[in-house]
């Protein structure tokens, strides 16, 4: 996972100008232990009470910007440390409450997706409108996690991931957008994926002695090979090969092929229509072949 | 300003930089222990020249243990004791009494939450000059949470809360846990914790090409940046534990 924190709060709620400090004594075992006070004007001492959390936040974010029309925003980080604290549901729970008040214009939040079982991270997702993920730009196919046999990829992947979004629109449709990101010194870039990401490539393909891609040359010739039943045939009948007779067929042996066109030909005789239902596959394509099944 | 108390540094020292209001997170495996990086660690914390004092929170080894492999080091650990320096908390027989949901007053005397109401007692009864340089070290993780009786959030919190003591006091804490006993876990929560936790990660790993005679191992040293300017840093050395001391070097650079 890329070391990229845009912020190091560390379990603090961030209201524009206000903070809810989650992080000092998040569960009150400072109490009653003499430490110096922090300055912070809010903190909770019980992130189990997730009900006085929220009525907290609300609480603090009115403080902001009062009872009127305008709206404040919540960041939080992070949900991985609340889930820590309090049941799925009930973190969900106050997600969803924060999210229908009237003064909330939007939320955030930040998700450790490798800290929690998939379907925590399903049940966070479901509840936004918008999803963003950062990934190591080189995924290890077997799933393991990177050793020192990884190295050179390891260094990479500290400072640069993949990013992807992906929003809900209003209408129902959904938009994925994914890009580059490069952690600089006191900025974060953005750019388009690179194409040269052979590293990537390398990883996926495993290494035998023949070669399981086409060339360039093979593309192309394997692009102009015309089909049997594709022949153009200027709108005279085809002759075909059935394999059988010698070429020089009596006419009544002959099969005619349509392209779809509609043609006069002697009806009494077999036809093969053929219309092409789908653009040509390559090979160990990952398209389910019956996805247009209709049964 | 180099606190390594005026030893010749090392690489080691050089990949991990000043200690101060830092987490350490150090990883290693039965095929490689990286018991001596604490060792390293806890002997530069007490070295004459820095003002360090370091609290050891032991569920691994008697305080003898140390004072052995330390005094070989040239390091003499019952006299930092005496001279309060150095503070040993030995729990090896501790054992968590169980989860008491309701009454939240009683759960303050034991466990976890009372040690580290000790430990912060103990760093706001130091003379001021020594606030700011206390050192807290774990050995080891997986056994606090054994200790636990299984509990991870518990062994989180009480992390979390020394943690908390680098951001306000600007102590450091430095904490040794195994990789390998989490590896057959699905999702190894508890190591995972500790690495987005943690400002440095050393993790120490066999050879890629096996066990070798001249080299035990391969350190790995990832500093993620003070936050303040300096950037990550990503190191990887050799290292070979002799018997008075440790070499660190680049792979086939040693003649």
């Amino acid at each position: 996972m890329p070391d990229i924190k845009f912020h190091s709060f560390l379990s603090t709620f961030f209201l524009g100008s206000s903070r809810l400090d989650c992080y000092s004594d998040p569960l009150g075992w400072k109490d009653g232990f003499s430490l110096e006070t922090s300055n912070v004007a809010s903190s909770c001492k019980n992130v189990k009470d997730v009900h006085k959390l929220l009525s907290t936040i609300i609480e603090l974010g009115q403080g902001l910007v009062g009872q009127g029309k305008v709206r404040f925003s919540a960041a939080i980080d992070s949900v991985s440390e609340m889930v820590r604290h309090a049941s799925v549901s009930s973190v969900s729970g106050l997600l969803s409450n924060l999210r229908s008040h009237d003064q909330v214009s939007s939320i955030f939040w930040l998700l450790h997706s490798d800290l929690h079982e998939d379907r925590v991270t399903a049940a966070f997702e479901y509840l936004s409108t918008m999803v963003a993920s950062v990934e190591p730009l080189n995924q290890f196919g077997n799933g393991q996690r990177s050793n020192m046999n990884t190295f050179p990829l390891l260094e990479q992947s500290f400072a640069k991931g993949k990013f992807h979004v992906r929003f809900k629109r209003r209408n129902g449709r959904v938009r994925v957008a994914c890009e580059e990101v490069r952690v600089e010194q006191s900025d974060v870039n953005f750019t388009s994926v690179s194409s040269d990401n052979g590293m990537i490539n390398e990883g996926l393909i495993p290494k035998v002695q023949f070669n399981l891609q086409l060339s360039e040359k093979e593309r192309l010739d394997r692009a102009s090979v015309v089909l049997p039943f594709e022949h153009q045939g200027n709108g005279k009948p085809i002759q075909i090969y059935d394999g059988r007779r010698s070429l020089t067929n009596t006419k009544d042996e002959m099969t005619s092929v349509s392209t779809g066109k509609s043609e006069t030909n002697d009806s009494s005789k077999g036809e093969i229509i053929y219309f092409r239902d789908s653009e040509d596959e390559m090979p160990d394509s990952d398209e389910d072949p019956d996805y247009d099944l209709d049964i | 300003m180099e606190d390594n108390g005026g030893a010749p540094s090392n690489l080691l020292d050089d990949a991990v930089g000043a200690l101060a209001g830092r987490f350490v997170a150090v990883e290693d495996s039965v095929e490689t222990s990286a018991a001596f990086v604490l060792h390293h660690l806890l002997k530069r914390a007490l070295s004459p020249l820095s003002p360090t004092v370091v609290l050891f929170v032991s569920f691994a080894h008697p305080f003898s243990h140390y004072d052995r492999i330390l005094r070989k080091l040239g390091c003499n650990l019952a006299a930092q004791r005496d001279n309060k320096r150095f503070f040993f908390f030995d729990m090896l027989m501790w054992e968590y009494q169980g989860e008491r949901i309701r009454d939240e007053e009683k759960t303050r005397g034991d466990g976890l939450v009372a040690l580290y109401g000790e430990i912060q007692k103990l760093i706001s009864d130091l003379p001021e000059e020594r606030k700011n340089s206390v050192t807290i070290m774990i050995d080891d993780v997986s056994l606090m949470e054994v200790a636990a009786k299984g509990s991870t959030n518990l062994v989180l919190d009480f992390l979390h809360y020394c943690h908390t003591l680098t951001s306000e006091l600007g102590c450091s804490l430095v904490a040794l846990n195994h990789g390998d006993i989490y590896s057959s876990t699905e999702r190894p929560t508890l190591i995972l914790q500790m690495e987005y936790l943690a400002g440095i990660l050393i993790k120490a790993e066999p050879l890629a090409t096996g066990l070798a005679k001249d080299v035990h191992g391969q350190l790995t040293v990832l500093n993620r940046g003070d936050g303040q300017g300096s950037r990550y840093k990503l190191c990887n050395f050799h290292f070979k534990v002799k018997e008075n001391n440790v070499e660190y070097f680049f792979p086939g650079s040693r003649s």
